[in-house]
């Protein structure tokens, strides 16, 4: 008898496939040869580029995104998918968070363009130490309100951390205020919409595992120092914290490295999944110096890298932009452990310095998926395969960020059909 | 830069060197007794040559063009209001226009560009973020650049330069300025696409092709 999944029946073949599927990604990390070479598929709009439909329609759509994030995955049988319901179909959520960091197809960008962060300061410089003595109180008050609508009444909340016997007692008057109450009753509306976000998830993560198809990742963390720069000084913010505020921003990053790390497990554990997708945005060798990488940016890194890996957790950072000098510094971590995709940094180089140590993932060019030919992305891949699969790099195949989402159906067939001609 | 006393080189070091807090006090001092404004300008666009310098040969990163756009306009906070007569500066070596194309709400790479511009000698004109093709040809007409520098991060970029490059021709703008474009996912592949002049993968690059362009020595 077939195996339900949900919903869903997974007929023994289909198991077969997942189970073959799966065991491809985790031999990777454990640095052994698969039978063969495996792929992945990350992306955020392009199912809608490659149905035809807007972008606003994935986001407001959930039985649309659903489907059509399921037709992508039989027609192009990646071994691991990226979560590709949570990351399109945010709108309905994000309208009753009425969330301030980011724009939206239909929300300040257009109905075909993808949504995009609001780089801004959302924690000035002074604010530092109280976000040290007490991040939740800092959170409540400060900056949940800055971020999204619905906490707008959380600055009226009472201080927490003091109140005791009739003090608290008292203290719970704060949530009689109008504005406390309706901020409770947006909330409770925008965690409603968020279960019905997340249930459409599981609902797409059964029906791709019943047909045979593992999610590559399910929870996603963050490096502190991008947790700092990009949610709350600001990219700007944080460079001139590294002079005017070093100290401050070394114990805040340490401290971060420990509250995400508990976040981050939590939610693994939940999703029951080992594999943490840590998209890295401040790494770049042409951003900091390698004496402020070595000293602000990968410490606290590490660490947290550390504590999942002891929670039973692999770390999967995409190195966005160019990190061909950072390797040297982060193959600091044991192998078999992780799996270090990389966008621009140079996969031979970086299979060169690391391919004893971490699974690689990526890294056919965007430019060249978004504008190139098939026979090109062909010939990408093929480069990939005979300068790192074949000569024993642990790599699984995908576009350099995954697959922009501008890109040609064609280029995207070339792509998975080159890694099933060339990488077995 | 003519001779320098003691405590102009100290400025100048200071500044370089990336010591705010003295750099800030000293230039307060030298102002209050009596220094001429203009000429501490002088000296942080001497010290911000040597911060340029510096970047070019990866010395200096990100955070040091950000604290060096800081202490420049912290030091010009105090020294322009006591400037007399407008000196008007050296002259500049040419303009360049400078945006991020429509749909592209990105600027950390434009603003850095802009700077290492502006600090090596370019007019620079940045007309911000999300920019249509109209907006680009409505400040060519006003400015007159010598140069365009289109900016995007995202790959939606790619057609967005691409739209306003081909808008630039329909204009019969194009023989009029040379255009670079640049950002996160730029290189030769989307240069062909977009039929730009030139792209550049940092903003080191982008003063290069200026210079290049303007016919000025590096």
């Amino acid at each position: 008898m077939n195996a339900m999944i949900g919903p869903y029946e997974q007929s023994d073949a289909a198991k077969a496939a997942y189970d073959a599927r799966w065991g491809r990604i985790l031999a990777c990390v454990r640095l052994e040869q698969p039978d063969r070479m495996p792929t992945a598929m990350q992306t955020f709009f392009w199912p809608a580029t490659h149905a035809g439909v807007s972008y606003k329609e994935l986001m407001y759509d959930y039985e649309k995104t659903k489907q059509l994030c399921f037709d992508v995955v039989e027609e192009f049988e990646p071994d691991g998918v990226y979560t590709l319901v949570l990351g399109a179909a945010l709108g309905p959520l994000l309208d009753k968070l009425d969330f301030k960091q980011l724009q939206w197809p239909g929300h300040g960008v257009r109905d075909d363009q993808p949504y995009q962060y609001l780089d801004r300061e959302y924690m000035s410089a002074d604010e530092y130490d109280e976000f040290l003595f007490d991040p939740t109180g800092f959170y409540l008050q400060k900056y949940l309100p800055r971020v999204a609508g619905v906490f707008a009444g959380f600055d009226k909340l009472p201080i927490f951390p003091g109140l005791h016997y009739f003090r608290l007692c008292f203290g719970v008057r704060a949530f009689a205020q109008p504005e406390v109450r309706a901020s409770f009753e947006r909330i409770v509306a925008a965690g409603e919409e968020a279960s019905v976000a997340f249930a459409h998830h599981v609902d797409w993560a059964n029906r791709i595992a019943a047909a045979g198809f593992p999610l590559i990742n399910s929870a996603a963390s963050i490096a502190p120092y991008d947790f700092i720069a990009d949610y709350f000084r600001g990219a700007t913010g944080t460079m001139k914290d590294l002079y005017r505020h070093k100290d401050k921003l070394k114990q805040v990053l340490d401290k971060a490295a420990i509250f995400i790390a508990r976040m981050t497990i939590a939610n693994a554990r939940a999703a029951n999944h080992p594999i943490v997708f840590i998209p890295i945005h401040w790494a770049p060798d042409r951003f900091m110096s390698p004496k402020q990488f070595e000293e602000f940016w990968w410490p606290p890194f590490r660490k947290l890298m550390m504590l999942l890996i002891e929670a039973d957790l692999i770390p999967m950072p995409l190195w966005e932009s160019d990190c061909t000098q950072r390797l040297p510094v982060i193959k600091d971590v044991p192998p078999g452990k992780c799996i270090y995709w990389f966008e621009r940094t140079d996969m031979v180089a970086a299979f060169e310095a690391l391919g004893d140590r971490v699974a690689l993932r990526g890294n056919v060019s965007p430019s060249l998926l978004a504008t190139g030919k098939p026979d090109e992305v062909d010939a990408a891949v093929k480069h990939l395969v005979d300068n790192v699969w074949r000569k024993g790099g642990k790599l699984i195949l995908d576009g350099a960020f995954g697959i922009p989402d501008e890109t040609p159906t064609a280029n995207v067939r070339a792509m998975y059909d080159a890694a099933r001609k060339y990488g077995g | 830069m003519c001779e320098m006393n003691d405590n102009e080189r100290q400025l100048v070091d200071w500044l370089a060197d990336m010591q705010e807090d003295d750099a800030l006090a000293l230039a307060k001092r030298m102002l209050a007794e009596g220094a001429d404004p203009a000429r501490v300008l002088d000296l942080c666009r001497a010290a911000m040559e040597i911060v340029g310098k510096r970047f070019e040969a990866g010395e200096y990163f990100l955070p040091e063009l950000v604290m060096a756009g800081e202490m420049l306009d912290a030091v010009g906070r105090l020294a322009k209001p006591l400037i007399r007569s407008e000196t008007g500066g050296p002259k500049k070596l040419g303009k360049v226009l400078i945006g991020s194309v429509h749909g592209d709400l990105h600027d950390i790479g434009k603003n850095i560009v802009s700077f290492m511009l502006d600090i090596n000698g370019f007019d620079v004109k940045d007309i911000g973020v999300d920019a249509p093709a109209q907006r680009f040809i409505d400040e060519i007409d006003a400015f007159k650049p010598d140069v365009v520098g289109l900016s995007g991060f995202l790959t939606l970029a790619f057609d967005s330069m691409k739209e306003t490059i081909a808008a630039f021709e329909r204009a019969g703008l194009r023989g009029q300025f040379k255009t670079m474009i640049g950002g996160g996912q730029i290189d030769e592949t989307v240069r062909a696409y977009t039929g730009a002049d030139a792209f550049g993968i940092n903003a080191v690059e982008a003063v290069a092709l200026c210079r290049n362009w303007l016919g000025v020595a590096a």
